[in-house]
């Protein structure tokens, strides 16, 4: 398996995907800093509506602007910054308003849909509506050419996928105006809706409410002057997905769950043709390899070295407890150890891949830049630099 | 003569009582995506379950994490039987959403010709996020004492494993954004009901859960405040989930880190081991200090279980832990 710069040879694209709580925005954050240490101008950007990414970069406030990462932060963790490191958290409402200014064929329409009540609602409010914009980000910046490389950070796996979907959702969602010919059923309209559509809607307005429907028809009725631009562009944001300039990265954890999730996720990548390009298995508890299959009486050595110095002056009690206590310590972390490899071993069988990127369970959290500078060892270093590292650490 | 049993009668037959929490009627659990919110729901179905509460434990979003739990055992959109007293559901919207026009639409021919109608289908998967809202729909019907649907069973107790942060308030925003929406008319009131519901401190909770770790207690702590002030749903309990024993004194780990750097083999090993688990155990201290002084919810600790993958039986486990 190839290090993290390897895969991303000649991709201006790279998504991270993976399931909740698997160190998704700090391996995104860590990959971008990774890339723009070695001469990248990359950004980095974020749809997760959690605060991660700016806690990760040492930033206060994300904007929908990218904004620049200051270089001296780098240097006071000793990594020289030789490109740029830019970061983004997107604002699903401002982005949404953008490009309703961008498509609207005038400024009648463009304000209709901006001071329609249910867009106001559901351009900032109602949970989902980040998906839909995310997508629309990443193209943007894709088309100004500003970046060498863009990293992207998406919300937990299910969410994930509603975010492959976004273009082709947008485009469904768009298509309401539809409902304004079945709002009213008259004339040319009540032909071409027919009979039973005019029924379903009687139906409709008994459970939902006249008002409600009508404002709903309203509302998909305002970008009525957008479809055609709305679907260009979902079309185009697919194909860009598609590009092989562009790399899926699976991160994941190496319990049981995360690991399912990312081979669900790798197979619906597969399924829609998309560019899949690793595995990142972040906090994995490495085995002790020397250890494996000594199983001798741990305790009795540690209680005789415990004999020595530096602990002459502790009490034979005393030290068979220590001794003790660092055995079970021991067994617990060997287990935790050898799920993680029964894991990623499967994984890697499961995703026909050599090998996948691990990180190692760091004794420290990786919330700042100088973990992320800690993490970069692993995510770039060759393979047999990596397993060195490990069984240093080990 | 000395008294033959001890005035602690409850503690004597084992019995602890239960978090407050779980006198409510309808408990949130909530929290940063990988923290556990499910094994956590879990554990508190089974301690309501266990103190004779008829509980049931719901999903959302159609993540079967549950039934990873119990052994794989498909829950599925019915109210399935786990042990005594404890049921899991997994609420699909689609179903939801079927299930809500059954209940409005008496006329069997009305129903099917809704169904099929193109117009129905498309508003069902258009509208954004009508998911959520009819979600939290069947949340409110499991928990009413008087079941709409047919025959339904009545629980004392509903425990709702939601979406991770940020979705989680999005998700408990819908029926206020709803009825916003709609002005007037079945849609505003019904949503209306359920917000209602959702800010009733008297039967309505969330159970934050958190890991001992930087960022997880920064949103926790920021969670914290969005559910008070942007919600306005009660918060009962912060459960700083997976935290590490204190297996040794900072005197022992720092004669074990000059075995650590000097020996070879297993013995150096063990006590790499143990000085990291020291430092580990140490920060996760120092993150639950730093949890308690960010948010004014009562913080309560839970253990990390060194266990290879946690099931039923790990659920169980930190059931008889919660406080």
């Amino acid at each position: 398996m190839p290090s993290v710069d390897e895969i991303l040879e000649g991709k201006d694209i790279c998504i991270c995907a993976g399931s909740g709580g698997v160190g998704k925005t700090t391996t995104s954050a860590a990959i971008a800093a990774g890339m723009a240490a070695r001469g990248l101008k990359v950004c980095v950007l974020t749809i997760d509506p959690a605060k991660r990414l700016a806690d990760s970069l040492g930033l206060r406030e994300l904007g929908n602007e990218a904004s620049r990462v200051d270089p001296a932060l780098f240097a006071e963790h000793g990594v020289e910054m030789k490109g740029e490191l830019w970061a983004m958290m997107l604002d699903a409402k401002a982005t949404f308003d953008e490009l309703v200014a961008r498509q609207a064929p005038d400024e009648e329409s463009r304000d209709r849909v901006l001071n329609n009540r249910i867009y106001q609602q559901i351009s900032s409010a109602l949970a989902g509506s980040q998906e839909y914009m995310a997508m629309e980000k990443l193209f943007e910046l894709h088309t100004e050419g500003r970046f060498d490389l863009l990293v992207l950070d998406t919300p937990p796996t299910r969410d994930a996928l509603d975010f492959l979907d976004a273009p082709r959702r947008l485009t469904q969602f768009i298509e309401g105006r539809s409902l304004r010919v079945f709002m009213k059923p008259t004339g040319l309209a009540a032909r071409v809706a027919g009979r039973g559509a005019t029924v379903a809607l009687g139906v409709l307005k008994r459970i939902v409410g006249f008002d409600l429907l009508a404002d709903l028809a309203e509302f998909f009725n305002a970008f009525s002057g957008m479809v055609d631009g709305f679907q260009a562009r979902a079309k185009r944001v697919n194909s860009l997905l598609a590009d092989r300039h562009t790399c899926f990265l699976v991160v994941c954890g190496p319990q049981g769950e995360p690991v399912d999730e990312a081979v669900y996720f790798h197979r619906k990548l597969v399924e829609a043709k998309l560019p899949f390009g690793g595995v990142v298995v972040n906090k994995v508890h490495y085995p002790a390899e020397r250890l494996r299959g000594d199983g001798g009486d741990l305790g009795a050595a540690l209680a005789g070295k415990l004999g020595g110095p530096p602990f002459e002056e502790i009490g034979a009690a005393e030290r068979e407890d220590l001794a003790r206590r660092v055995a079970e310590n021991f067994a617990d972390y060997q287990a935790l150890a050898e799920r993680d490899a029964r894991n990623i071993e499967r994984l890697a069988r499961e995703l026909r891949t050599k090998g996948t990127i691990r990180v190692p369970y760091l004794d420290e959290d990786v919330h700042d830049l100088g973990g992320l500078a800690e993490i970069d060892r692993y995510l770039f270093a060759s393979s047999e630099e990596r397993e060195a590292l490990a069984a240093g650490r080990a | 003569m000395a008294p033959r049993f001890s005035c602690r009668p409850a503690k004597l037959l084992g019995i602890t009582p239960i978090p407050e929490l779980l006198d409510k009627r309808l408990v949130f659990v909530t929290g940063k995506g990988g923290v556990g919110k499910t094994t956590v729901a879990v554990a508190l179905g089974m301690r309501a379950a266990a103190a004779g509460k008829r509980t049931i434990v719901c999903e959302v979003s159609s993540q079967e994490n549950a039934s990873r739990i119990f052994d794989h055992t498909e829950v599925g959109f019915h109210e399935v039987e786990m042990e005594e007293n404890l049921w899991s559901i997994s609420i699909d919207p689609d179903e939801s959403m079927r299930e809500y026009v059954l209940l409005q639409l008496k006329v069997r021919a009305m129903r099917d010709m809704l169904f099929r109608s193109r117009i129905f289908n498309y508003l069902a998967a258009a509208t954004p996020g009508l998911k959520e809202l009819v979600t939290i729909g069947k949340i409110w019907e499991l928990a009413q004492l008087d079941r709409k649907v047919k025959k339904g069973r009545k629980y004392d107790l509903v425990i709702v494993d939601a979406p991770a942060t940020g979705h989680g308030i999005g998700f408990l925003q819908t029926p206020r954004t709803f009825a916003a929406i709609a002005r007037v008319g079945p849609i505003h009131s019904q949503a209306q009901q359920l917000n209602r519901l959702i800010v009733d401190h008297e039967h309505t909770g969330t159970a934050i859960v958190a890991l001992p770790e930087e960022m997880p207690v920064n949103e926790s702590a920021e969670l914290e405040r969005e559910l008070r002030a942007e919600v306005g749903v009660a918060v009962d309990r912060v459960y700083l989930n997976g935290l590490y024993p204190e297996r040794f004194t900072n005197e022992e780990a720092e004669r074990l880190a000059e075995l650590a750097g000097g020996e070879d083999g297993a013995v150096r090993a063990a006590a790499r081991a143990a000085v990291s688990e020291h430092g580990r155990a140490r920060s996760q201290r120092a993150q639950l200090a730093r949890l308690r002084r960010r948010v004014e919810t009562p913080v309560k600790t839970l253990p990390f279980l060194f266990e290879p993958e946690l099931g039923v039986e790990s659920a169980r486990e930190l059931s008889t832990r919660l406080r």
